[in-house]
């Protein structure tokens, strides 16, 4: 093998490398991730963050706008802290909602934005005042066997006449 | 003239409790064809290794080409070695280049010369030992004489002062021999060089050196021309040179009385 | 008596555990050593390019046709199991992340100390056996820099080059089997992809893991070879140990390595 010929080969098999990673990096991968372009930072307080994570997408009706960069304790409220970086292009009123919602039955959880119709739009660094927690299952077992319960004693009561 | 290597009071060991070299007193004159023989084991393999500057000397002083090989650091072992040539048992050719490329490689790594340059010279080492027409060969297809030639012409591809030659007849036939023995003395004298053969092939080698050095356990026990080594006296030297089973070396090796181990006897 | 044969047995493991020791500080002023003496592979890269050839060109068929059957068994698998819970159109999402987090690195690296490996190893141990170290030695040349220099090199650099046309092959494989074969939708097959693979937390850390398999098998095969004993049967000992050494090397630290990347990453 000439050394010719073992540099076309190498070449070659470089050329194949980089394009696999370039396939995997494009097709397979998500280059949309919001690390690079600009961002804004807003907060917002939750009473129970559920199995919400840093790095989790930030939805309005459903597309991703954003991605959540922090989550923090505040000692003094005892509440959550949430801090979310929200791409420049897309600008909320200053009464928008933020919910905790769950992507499927049992998927993952993200930070849900409804818009409201304040005429003043959010800026870097504002608290969103509006926000809904995220349901914690055995919350909602307890109340639905509370409501069985409270629906079951009435009846109780009646055979007893 | 200053010898070109000087021993003086050597010895080596790997581990202290049992020494390879003892006492070792040898020198080596310019231009000269020195042999060091002996049985396997006695050590000469050992001793050109410290004149090759691969092993330290634990006691005593070894100056080759000027050089005190117990100080050397390795720039300094790597400048000594550019003037020696060594030929390995079997050759030790790379066998994934070529007959010309092994011999270029010394030439190579080391002096950086144009292309046509290069290829004189290899062809003028090859045409040296004779096996201009094998340059495109690739080393698993020479035989093992052939093989030592190439290795011989690789070895003085930068014109060394010092050639070692570490058993150099082993195996080969009479024509590869009468060979290897007209190239050690003509290559010698043109090119102004020093040659060291260690080997045990005796009435072969005092054919061609100018002087011997004897050795057994480590030590030298006879030198001299070969004409005073085949006059010698001493019985050792003279089992080694007549080949003779019986003598200062036995037949047997030790072993317990030879009634205790049969077996028939025992009944 | 007893106690004696106790005692043996302890001097023997612990004699056994300082040599292990030993030799792992051995090969690591070995590795030392010979990343300080890498100049002359670089600077003459053709002939760290001739060992890309042979670590790396040389497996390339191994590794596709191994990289194109796990994907598409992937796919057969996890189709099985997927359409159990109405999740069949996660398939992609289930061969990608497997490939790239996990079996692209370990599998490809695998695959290149068995094949790559051992032949490197063979080839220095023999050097070393027929005095070609020593002939180099001799002639004013550091075999290290000259011969094992390069062929560290080119192993590093392959293995990721490897491991990625691995994983692509594969998802290539899952695609044919997903797909075409079994009829997922392609649509899904790659949007669901694309949603669950995040270019730096899967795809980049499946590349650091193949780089640091390749710098752990080319270390132990290049290092079992200079250490082989000049003989026959020491060559082909080293051999075997650089291959099970090597895959060893590489399980447990694709454990340290996920424990780091995948399950560290995301506190709250």
């Amino acid at each position: 093998m000439n050394r010719s010929a073992i540099d076309l080969w190498v070449g070659t098999f470089v050329v194949a490398a980089i394009a696999a990673l370039l396939f995997l990096a494009l097709k397979v991968g998500n280059l949309a991730s919001f690390s690079s372009s600009q961002v804004y930072q807003v907060q917002a307080k939750f009473g129970n963050i559920g199995g919400l994570k840093v790095r989790a997408p930030v939805k309005s009706a459903g597309v991703v706008i954003g991605r959540v960069a922090d989550i923090r304790f505040d000692n003094e409220t005892y509440e959550a802290i949430v801090t979310i970086n929200l791409g420049y292009e897309y600008q909320f009123p200053r009464d928008t909602t933020a919910k905790i919602l769950t992507s499927g039955i049992l998927g993952e959880q993200y930070v849900g934005l409804e818009a409201g119709g304040d005429g003043v739009m959010l800026k870097n660094g504002d608290r969103l005042r509006l926000t809904q927690s995220a349901v914690v299952l055995e919350n909602l077992i307890s109340q639905f066997l509370f409501n069985k319960a409270a629906e079951g004693k009435p009846e109780a009561k009646e055979p007893a006449k | 003239m200053q010898p070109i290597v000087e021993i003086r009071k050597l010895a080596f060991a790997y581990d202290p409790a049992r020494p390879v070299l003892r006492d070792i007193d040898l020198s080596i004159e310019r231009g000269s064809v020195v042999g060091i023989m002996g049985q396997s084991g006695c050590g000469k393999t050992t001793l050109l290794r410290v004149i090759m500057g691969a092993l330290r000397p634990t006691a005593g002083e070894a100056r080759v080409l000027g050089h005190n090989t117990r100080k050397l650091d390795t720039a300094g072992l790597y400048a000594m070695r550019r003037k020696m040539g060594m030929l390995f048992q079997f050759g030790a050719l790379f066998t994934d280049m070529s007959v010309y490329e092994n011999v270029a490689f010394p030439l190579r790594e080391h002096a950086n010369l144009p292309d046509d340059l290069l290829n004189d010279l290899v062809m003028m080492k090859l045409q040296a030992v004779g096996l201009r027409g094998a340059a495109h060969l690739a080393p698993t297809e020479l035989s093992g004489g052939m093989a030592r030639r190439v290795a011989l012409a690789r070895s003085i591809a930068l014109d060394p002062s010092l050639i070692l030659y570490d058993e150099p007849f082993t195996g080969l036939d009479p024509i590869s021999f009468g060979v290897i023995v007209r190239l050690i003395r003509n290559l010698n004298d043109s090119l102004g060089a020093t040659s060291v053969i260690v080997t045990h092939d005796v009435q072969e080698a005092l054919g061609v050196v100018d002087y011997v050095y004897f050795m057994a356990a480590g030590r030298i026990i006879a030198q001299g021309t070969p004409a005073e080594i085949r006059a010698s006296g001493e019985p050792f030297v003279r089992q080694f040179v007549n080949g003779s089973s019986e003598g200062p070396v036995p037949f047997h090796y030790p072993a317990p009385g030879y009634d205790a181990d049969l077996e028939l006897a025992a009944h | 008596m007893r106690v004696a044969d106790l005692r043996a047995r302890l001097e023997r493991l612990g004699s056994g555990v300082s040599s292990h020791v030993w030799r792992l500080g051995f090969a690591s002023r070995f590795l030392g050593y010979l990343v300080l003496h890498s100049g002359t592979a670089l600077r003459r890269f053709r002939l760290t390019v001739a060992e890309i050839y042979f670590a790396g060109v040389l497996s390339l068929i191994i590794i596709l046709v191994s990289g194109l059957f796990v994907g598409m068994v992937l796919a057969l698998q996890g189709y099985e199991t997927l359409q159990r819970f109405g999740a069949s159109e996660s398939l992609g999402v289930l061969v990608a992340l497997s490939l790239v987090r996990e079996l692209g690195p370990v599998v490809a690296g695998l695959l290149f100390a068995s094949r790559a490996g051992s032949a490197i190893t063979a080839e220095i141990g023999l050097m070393k056996a027929t005095e070609q170290l020593s002939a180099m030695e001799m002639m004013a040349v550091d075999p290290i820099a000259r011969v094992v220099a390069p062929r560290f090199w080119g192993g590093v650099l392959s293995m990721p080059l490897l491991a990625a046309l691995f994983s692509a092959m594969g998802i290539f494989g899952g695609y044919i089997v997903g797909v075409q074969l079994i009829g997922v939708d392609p649509g899904a097959f790659w949007s669901q992809m694309q949603a669950a693979v995040d270019l730096r937390n899967d795809i980049l850390n499946g590349v650091i893991k193949s780089v640091v398999f390749g710098i752990a098998v080319t270390w132990i095969a290049v290092f079992e070879g200079y250490d082989a004993p000049p003989t026959a049967e020491g060559v082909s000992r080293a051999t075997t140990r650089t291959v099970v050494t090597s895959s060893l090397a590489i399980l447990a630290l694709d454990f340290v390595l996920t424990a780091l990347m995948f399950t560290g990453g995301n506190h709250q």
